[in-house]
């Protein structure tokens, strides 16, 4: 048995491993060793708990936490790559879950405390800890029923969804002076299942394409939702990974925010922002074209951009664009990757899936860094994304994402689409790029049209 | 259908429609070809060569014509050609239907189709079918290298043990196709090449290719319509004049490509200029054809003057150069098919809806149908407005004071707000809760500054990494899972599962994810 005062060390060694674990990310070479500080810092968390005050080794114990072990290494060890965002989402719902739990076993099975302003705050710990876990919970679960399509991904907007929320809002602060007031345990569980609806419906109202900054929402509040308990059980361990894993959820959603010139309120509270005024018309024709020219075009240029988007990810053509950039980078052609900030449903959605089909990071470029090159491609392909190569993003003050910055495609010399059909994008915006002179259409599966074309390149 | 390529039978043109290569690309798109025996002789395509490329050759011109729905040809059609035409036959070809109305009348009478391929609208999606631009590349390269062949001396300069060369000064006037072609040409035989053009934007063009642009210090802008030239103002010629006056006496060659579509060439390169020219000096006219830039201009002859300058007329450069020129001019008919035939089926269907295909039909079922309206997509995008001026250096460093004195501000703020909100927090809360606030703020610190430097492409990662992380909630069920309370305990029981699912799914996933990370 450890005394508290080596549990606190030990937690202590446990914070700064998650410091540098996340610190550890900001390179591809070190970042595999942040994993293990990670991993590290985890396990000497656990041991430390289990054996320290007040914590044994029982049966019970024992069965959870292999039982556990087990389910997660068989669900991350067949995963596919493209199935990443649901599963983010799916685990996210497991914190939110654990926070209700504990929160109303706390409530069950209270410390003790005599002093008066103590115990008003470790109320409130109590039943913020629980609000922000079901939020998270629901909206998680929403989330992957989203991304794994067993839920339609379009916005569901209620009439009236805004006082609908605020009414919601104001039932838990009612019931929460309740609780406060010694009201009963009800109170709490009522406001548990305000909760869920809260958290159920703000995702439900969020498109897909908004879904990244969703994502990396749910993963802040799953955060805070850990600090929360860590305030409630006294745990500063706790309170430090949850802040830390909850600024970082925060620091992405307003980096994607960015990306997308949003505000980040509207997208959380769903649908677009303000436009107002007709939109601009669109003139021009598409023009199909084929994998034969497609392969001559590309026998002829020196230059080549790929623009992946969901759409690659949906038709799992990583390996075949990774087959394509290898022969193309073979016959000595500059071969490179535009990814945008909001490409895919997950930040860095596309960067890993290039990872997993063996595309070499360093020529898989942000949009800042490539978005002046355009002018200098022959060809740009683009592989199932839409709304990101919108030019009406820079022409038209009245588009829906009107101001958001886009990868600037139209600039090159050709632009290839590679797209399912004539429908329109995420957001439903219909995109003037297909329209553009120097843009051909390359209808079908992303992944089919590939694999054609790579029959046809010598 | 059967598309059939007739020997040209305008005196002196080399040049054939179909090429075996371009032959093989129609038979994909579901034609048939023929072509009349001989017809590529000339431009060095034998029959045998079209025979293995599954072309069937016709032993007579007459045979062709009968055979073929579609026709190929290079020039306009002569009136024998004319009279082999009829109905439901589809004539492709170089017509200028501009400058040839009787030629539209006489086609128009057969109830054929013409299409012009020399009225192919400037928009990007019809370049590839774009004759005017790929024989006017060739007529570039080919007048410098007929310019050489008259001229006396080297175009580099050279520094010799027998003496010392200087490089040649070439002036090419009218930076269309042509143009910047012979400024390549030239250029990269090593002379000295200035240019010269009535519309301003091509200056960059022009020394993109590596020549100086003269400047005209005038405010007219000569750009007409769908990127060609306009007629310039009588003032505007004769700052013109002045300028081509001062370079005349030093420049050894010079290329004229100046036209303005429908008009005959205007007269740059009066005689007066050549007068003021060094003997030995060359000019080569590319729009001979249009009458000449040139007054002494002899069409498809070279003549000299009495003080030696040479002036040649030729209109025929492509023909010169036929395999090349075949090659090409076939590989735009090619594209015009590609666009004809929408289902790949070797069907041609006329579709007077599309742009381009209306632009080039100018005669349909024996209806005259020239000329086109204007096409729906504008040719060339112009610069839309104005580019801002660039901030100067101090505007731009006083922009940056502003910039940052305005977020130390925001900062101080947001400082002074929040050390305000800890002092409330303090007076009212207990020391354990003060205590476990000051490592929540710094973890949300530590948090905000550590992210901040995460590389883009590793957002899936660190998103996977901090969901595992955050399975650190398994501490919280831990301390719960020996409570009295039994349903406290099952909660608690639960909680560890799923946390643990949690952390080993989080951090194997991230490390499979990881490890597909590889550099080039």
């Amino acid at each position: 048995m450890l005394s508290q005062n080596i549990v606190t060390a030990i937690y202590i060694a446990a914070s700064v491993l998650f410091i540098l674990s996340l610190g550890g990310l900001s390179n591809q070479e070190k970042a595999k060793r942040a994993v293990w500080f990670g991993i590290i810092g985890m396990a000497l968390a656990v041991v430390g708990t289990i054996f320290g005050p007040g914590v044994g080794l029982s049966s019970w114990l024992v069965g959870m936490l292999v039982i556990g072990a087990i389910i997660g290494a068989i669900v991350a060890s067949r995963v596919e790559m493209t199935g990443m965002p649901q599963l983010v989402a799916a685990l996210h719902s497991f914190v939110g879950l654990a926070a209700v739990f504990i929160g109303i076993g706390s409530e069950l099975d209270p410390p003790m405390l005599t002093d008066k302003v103590e115990i008003i705050i470790h109320e409130v710990e109590i039943y913020l800890g629980v609000f922000i876990g079901a939020i998270t919970f629901t909206g998680s679960i929403i989330a992957y029923g989203k991304l794994s399509g067993v839920i339609d991904g379009k916005a569901l907007v209620l009439p009236g969804r805004h006082a609908l929320n605020i009414i919601m809002l104001l039932a838990c602060l009612v019931l929460g002076y309740l609780y406060l007031n010694h009201a009963g345990s009800w109170t709490l569980l009522v406001m548990t299942a305000i909760a869920f609806v809260i958290g159920a419906h703000l995702v439900m109202a969020i498109g897909g394409a908004d879904m990244p900054v969703v994502v990396s929402m749910l993963n802040s509040y799953s955060g805070w939702a850990a600090a929360a308990t860590g305030f409630l059980l006294g745990n500063d361990l706790l309170i430090v990974t949850g802040a830390l894993v909850g600024s970082s959820g925060a620091i992405l959603s307003y980096i994607m925010c960015k990306a997308m010139n949003r505000n980040f309120l509207s997208v959380i509270l769903g649908g677009w922002g303000g436009a107002s005024g007709p939109q601009m018309e669109v003139e021009g024709e598409m023009v199909p074209t084929d994998v034969d020219s497609l392969a001559t075009d590309l026998d002829m240029a020196s230059s080549i951009i790929i623009v992946p988007g969901y759409g690659m990810a949906v038709a799992q053509a990583q390996s075949a664009v990774s087959e394509l950039t290898r022969r193309l980078r073979d016959k000595g052609k500059l071969v490179r990757f535009a990814i945008h900030p909001v490409a895919g449903r997950l930040p860095g959605h596309m960067n890993v899936l290039l990872a997993e089909a063996k595309v070499p990071y360093d020529i898989v470029l942000e949009m800042d860094e490539i978005n002046e090159d355009f002018a200098d491609t022959d060809i740009v392909i683009i592989l199932g994304a839409n709304d990101i190569v919108n030019p009406a993003a820079k022409e038209d003050p009245n588009s829906p994402i009107a101001g958001m910055p886009v990868l600037e495609v139209w600039n090159a010399g050709q632009v290839i689409i590679s797209k399912r059909g004539q429908g329109r994008g995420y957001s439903g915006i219909e995109n003037p790029l297909f329209y553009k002179d120097n843009s051909r259409m390359l209808y079908g599966d992303a992944k089919a049209s590939l694999d054609q074309l790579l029959t046809k390149l010598s | 259908m059967l598309i059939g390529a007739p020997k040209e039978i305008m005196g002196g043109e080399a040049r054939v429609a179909l090429t075996p290569d371009s032959a093989k690309a129609l038979q994909k798109l579901g034609y048939e070809c023929i072509i009349e025996t001989g017809a590529g002789q000339a431009a060095r395509f034998d029959d045998d060569a079209y025979q293995q490329a599954g072309v069937a050759i016709a032993s007579s011109a007459d045979e062709l014509f009968q055979k073929a729905d579609i026709i190929l040809k290079v020039r306009s059609p002569l009136d024998e050609e004319v009279a082999r035409l009829t109905k439901d036959k589809t004539l492709i070809c170089w017509a200028s239907p501009a400058q040839n109305a009787p030629l539209l009348d006489k086609v128009a009478a057969t109830g054929a189709n013409l299409l012009a391929m020399d009225m192919v609208p400037r928009i990007s999606r019809a370049q590839k079918m774009d004759v005017l631009s790929s024989m006017a590349n060739i007529a570039g390269y080919r007048a410098v290298i007929e310019a050489g062949n008259q001229f006396g001396r080297f175009f580099t300069g050279q520094i010799t043990a027998a003496g010392k060369v200087p490089p040649a000064k070439v002036l090419v006037i009218g930076a269309g196709v042509a143009g910047l072609a012979a400024i390549g040409t030239a250029q990269s035989l090593g002379a000295i090449v200035r240019a010269f053009d009535v519309r301003p934007e091509v200056a960059e063009q022009i020394e993109s290719m590596g020549a100086e642009f003269l400047m005209l210090e005038f405010d007219e802008d000569g750009s007409g319509e769908g990127g060609y030239a306009k007629p310039a103002s009588p003032e505007f010629i004769e700052k013109e004049m002045a300028l081509f006056r001062d370079q005349a006496p030093e420049i050894d060659i010079v290329i004229t490509t100046a036209l303005i579509p429908g008009r005959p060439a205007p007269k740059l390169w009066p005689a007066e200029m050549v007068g003021l020219m060094k003997p030995g000096s060359v000019v080569v006219d590319l729009a001979a054809e249009q009458g000449g830039n040139c007054d002494l201009t002899v069409k498809d002859e070279v003549i000299e003057t009495e003080h030696g300058v040479k002036i040649v007329g030729y209109t025929d450069f492509p023909s010169r150069m036929a395999t090349q020129s075949s090659n090409l001019y076939a590989t735009n008919l090619r594209h015009m098919m590609d666009d004809l035939t929408p289902e790949k089926d070797g069907e041609m269907v006329i579709n007077m809806e599309d742009d381009v295909i209306r632009g080039v039909t100018a005669v349909h079922q024996g209806e005259i149908t020239f000329p086109p309206p204007p096409p729906k997509i504008q040719a060339i995008g112009k610069p839309a407005a104005e580019p801002t001026p660039e901030p100067t250096a101090e505007e731009k460093r006083a922009a940056e004071m502003a910039a940052m004195r305005k977020a130390g501000q925001q900062q101080t703020a947001m400082l002074v707000i929040g050390g305000a909100l800890m002092m409330a927090i303090g007076a009212y809360a207990p020391a354990s809760f003060m205590q476990h606030f000051i490592v929540f703020a710094l973890a949300c610190f530590v948090g905000f500054q550590v992210i901040w430097n995460v590389n883009h492409a590793l957002h899936t990662p660190l998103m996977a990494v901090t969901n595992a992380i955050s399975g650190i909630i398994i501490l919280g069920s831990l301390l719960q899972i020996e409570s009295s309370n039994s349903i406290v305990s099952l909660l608690a029981g639960i909680s560890v599962l799923i946390a643990t699912i949690n952390i080993v799914g989080g951090f194997m996933v991230t490390r499979r994810m990881l490890a597909m990370f590889q550099k080039s």
